[in-house]
């Protein structure tokens, strides 16, 4: 008969049998037996964040730098209440991760004991499954199949609630390799046929104003989807436009590239995607950012959708071609398919799509992305295309924040690699990025590592700087500081008649005090002479730095699309900003 | 056109809206009931009705009937979203009013009033497949199977002849012939 484990041995033998190196977690009464048996397992290692959504914004920085899943350890009640939005950022992002929380004793659970809520029922919408365990003797299989359930398919989040009396009785344990029963998420379960394939390549070949539309589906089928997908843009000589979580995925300097598309995405790219006669959409989800007035998305292209999700195809567009399929043995078996047929087709085509170039080209000359710049201020465009400048020849990870400074690194940071770019896009989480940035340097030690960050959004999640310096962690903080919630505030300015109600920051920290009040660097750069040197200042050196970089409190991001009009009516700059209609302030 | 300067675009065209039934196999362990409801709820879907109970008793499957109306996007999206769900192992969905699927729904009705009345009651009721489950001289517990509108209707007609009570299930489905679900 097999040795008898404690429910906390359970979870420790499980995490090493899924070759878990380091859990992100927070300490609590309910977990107490699980944190007591850490000590025994020397190859995990536990990072204390500072608040639970830190530990849970680090574990998905982990999981989408190093593609492996994220583990989060919470306790009961609060402990888990703080985990919900890291849960639900991950879910609308697709990032895996397996929260383990723990339980009031079972006895208890339903008696409002001290530090209980109904786990499982908070996080049911934000995680793909989540299991209450009320058996020591299931506690593995659900282990197993929890990081089977995060993986597989469409990733996400998942969490296993733990009563405390469970991680004290003793109970079997086994390794369970593949338990679920059916396929997942609808993963590809049949192979992809050839009459797709060929359909597939009859569409490319027909097509004169093509265009791939990749999102970060590309990123979570894994670093050999970007190979395959750049040897499919270079075998059709198409051009490229990329989501905001699909960056990385084709390199960010290659003319074929139109830039990001969506609602500050580029000029080129929101008229290609407007104009176009063919749509490849792989690994993207027709998200309302990107298509604007779904009526008047793109109305005169054949459109093929791939993607891991089936509920994914034809939730927002309908599309004339679907494949439910990960990324890679898509694009796989396509090039396959298409290089035996197509010897040269670049060359052949040439002809066909010149005109496209063409207009593509007379697209570019509007210079999108420009700005205005100047000798006296720092205008936070400029910082990010500096920050790239100085960091692009060694490999740099960014994570940011969300808002105004979060477009502006989109737009402006080139990012030739995939697992590069951590940005919380679907739930749009203030105060991701400090932490995310942790989980990034963790799986990734001697990177460097940015997060570009607003002033308002860092100081939400600000106390995880203490984790940084506890583990040596040298992240680098790199605030747009212009003392407004910027993107608030372009709103207001655009659409509430410059009311600019409860956007601006009174009374900020002295950002340069309190990194040395946290021990670690503080840096300010207050014009645009010392810049590069600050920045310079800042890749030198080898401890957590937060850099105050202090930047026009009035610059809007552009282009951007208004919503509700469809991609060709983009306004370019503040001199093309119009009235505001009635109905369209009610829509905000 | 409704213009707009917002942060969210405005409502498309709204589809034709059709009456859906939907059959889901689950296992019936802790909750399941849950995650289906708050699937509707969460994403917006309407349950008009919902009948459940456990089918195999050995394998623990509960068969779920949901009666439902969408568009046939969002039908389609319900199928989708209940097939991603975990404990979901199939699903079936039929559009109110095809040839081959039979639907049924129970009710009992207690009726107060005297033999004269109740007379009268049972008259009505003959259609429905009528069961006396219970009788006194100034009452009477009936239950009917029948569909849902026909249910209703007879509700309505009962009203005068002294119905105080009524109690009905959700509608519960199957295919006719040899076919079955999969």
């Amino acid at each position: 008969m097999p040795k008898l484990l404690s429910g906390a041995e359970i979870v420790f033998k499980a995490l090493e049998d899924q070759k878990v190196e380091y859990i992100f977690g927070y300490p609590g009464g309910a977990v107490l037996p699980i944190y007591d048996e850490l000590k025994n397992h020397k190859s995990i290692k536990h990072i204390l964040a500072r608040h639970e959504q830190g530990a849970g914004h680090s574990a998905e920085g982990y999981a989408r730098s190093s593609g492996k899943p994220g583990v989060l350890l919470v306790t009961s009640g609060p402990g888990a209440t703080n985990a919900v939005t890291a849960l639900t950022d991950a879910y609308m992002d697709s990032i895996p991760l397996v929260c383990i929380s723990g339980q009031v004793p079972t006895h208890l659970i339903g008696t409002d004991a001290f530090q209980e809520c109904d786990t499982t029922g908070i996080t049911r919408p934000c995680t793909k499954h989540n299991w209450l365990v009320k058996d020591v003797n299931d506690l593995s299989r659900i282990l197993h199949l929890a990081f089977e359930v995060a993986t597989t398919g469409r990733p996400g989040p998942v969490l296993v609630d733990i009563p405390k009396d469970i991680q004290f009785k003793k109970g079997n344990y086994k390794f369970f390799k593949k338990t679920l029963k059916k396929k997942l998420n609808g993963k590809a379960s049949k192979k992809i046929s050839n009459s797709e394939l060929d359909k597939f390549i009859d569409l490319i070949k027909k097509s004169s104003k093509p265009i791939f539309y990749t999102g970060g589906g590309v990123i979570n089928s894994g670093p050999e989807a970007s190979k395959h997908l750049r040897e499919l843009v270079s075998l059709t000589g198409f051009p490229i436009t990329s989501t905001l979580q699909g960056l990385g995925a084709y390199p960010g300097d290659d003319p074929q590239f139109l830039g990001m598309l969506g609602m500050h995405g580029t000029y080129e790219a929101n008229n290609a995607m407007h104009d176009c006669d063919l749509m490849i959409n792989i690994g993207a989800r027709f998200d309302d950012r990107i298509t604007g007035k779904v009526d008047e998305f793109s109305p005169g292209s054949k459109k093929i959708h791939v993607d891991i999700d089936p509920s994914s195809i034809g939730k927002n567009i309908k599309v004339d071609l679907a494949i439910v399929s990960d990324v890679t043995t898509l694009l796989k078996t396509l090039i396959k398919r298409f290089k035996e047929k197509n010897k040269n087709f670049v060359n052949s085509n040439k002809q066909k799509i010149s005109k496209w170039w063409e207009q593509i080209g007379k697209w570019r000359e509007k210079k999108s992305l420009n700005f205005i710049n100047s000798d006296k201020i720092i205008k936070p465009q400029h910082a990010v295309q500096r920050l790239y400048e100085l960091t692009k020849n060694q490999d740099t990870f960014i994570t940011t924040e969300v808002g105004q400074h979060q477009m502006w690194a989109a737009q402006h940071y080139k990012f030739n690699k995939p697992n590069r770019w951590m940005t919380s896009g679907g739930l749009g989480t203030m105060g991701y990025g400090l932490p995310a940035a942790i989980g990034v340097q963790i799986a990734n030690p001697g990177k460097l590592v940015v997060d570009i960050a607003g002033e308002a959004s860092v100081l939400m999640t600000m106390q995880e700087m203490s984790t940084a310096v506890q583990y040596r962690l040298p992240i680098k903080i790199f605030i747009l500081n212009n003392e407004y919630m910027g993107m608030v505030r372009q709103w207001q300015e655009l659409l509430h008649e410059k009311n600019y109600s409860e956007s601006y920051t009174a009374a900020l920290p002295d950002f340069v005090k309190l990194a040395e009040s946290y021990g670690c660097v503080g840096i300010r750069a207050k014009t645009p002479n010392e810049l590069d040197e600050k920045i310079k200042e800042m890749i030198s050196v080898d401890r957590p730095v937060i850099f105050d970089c202090v930047v026009d409190k009035a610059e809007n991001c552009f282009p951007m699309i208004p919503s509700g009009k469809p991609h060709n009516q983009m306004i370019l700059g503040p001199e093309e900003e119009e009235e505001i209609s009635d109905e369209g302030k009610v829509l905000v | 056109m409704t213009k707009s300067k917002s942060a969210y675009s405005v409502p498309g065209k709204i589809g034709k809206i059709e009456r859906h039934i939907i059959v889901v196999w689950v296992d019936n362990e802790a909750g399941v009931l849950a995650r289906i409801a708050g699937l509707f709820s969460g994403r917006g879907y309407n349950i008009e009705s919902l009948a459940v109970a456990e089918v195999d008793k050995k394998k623990h499957i509960s068969r779920i009937t949901i009666v439902t109306e969408g568009t046939p996007q969002v039908i389609e999206q319900i199928n989708l979203q209940l097939k991603k769900l975990v404990p979901v192992h199939k699903v079936a969905d039929f559009k109110r009013g095809e040839k081959d699927i039979l639907f049924r729904e129970l009710a009992m009705f207690k009726i107060l009033g005297n033999s004269k009345k109740l007379e009268k009651v049972k008259k009505i009721c003959k259609k429905f497949n009528p069961v006396i489950l219970d009788k006194t001289n100034k009452s009477i517990v009936i239950q009917v199977t029948a569909l849902r509108a026909e249910i209703d209707k007879l509700a309505l007609d009962l009203k005068s002849l002294g119905l105080i009570s009524t109690s009905r299930t959700g509608a519960v489905a199957m295919t006719k012939g040899s076919r079955i679900f999969n």
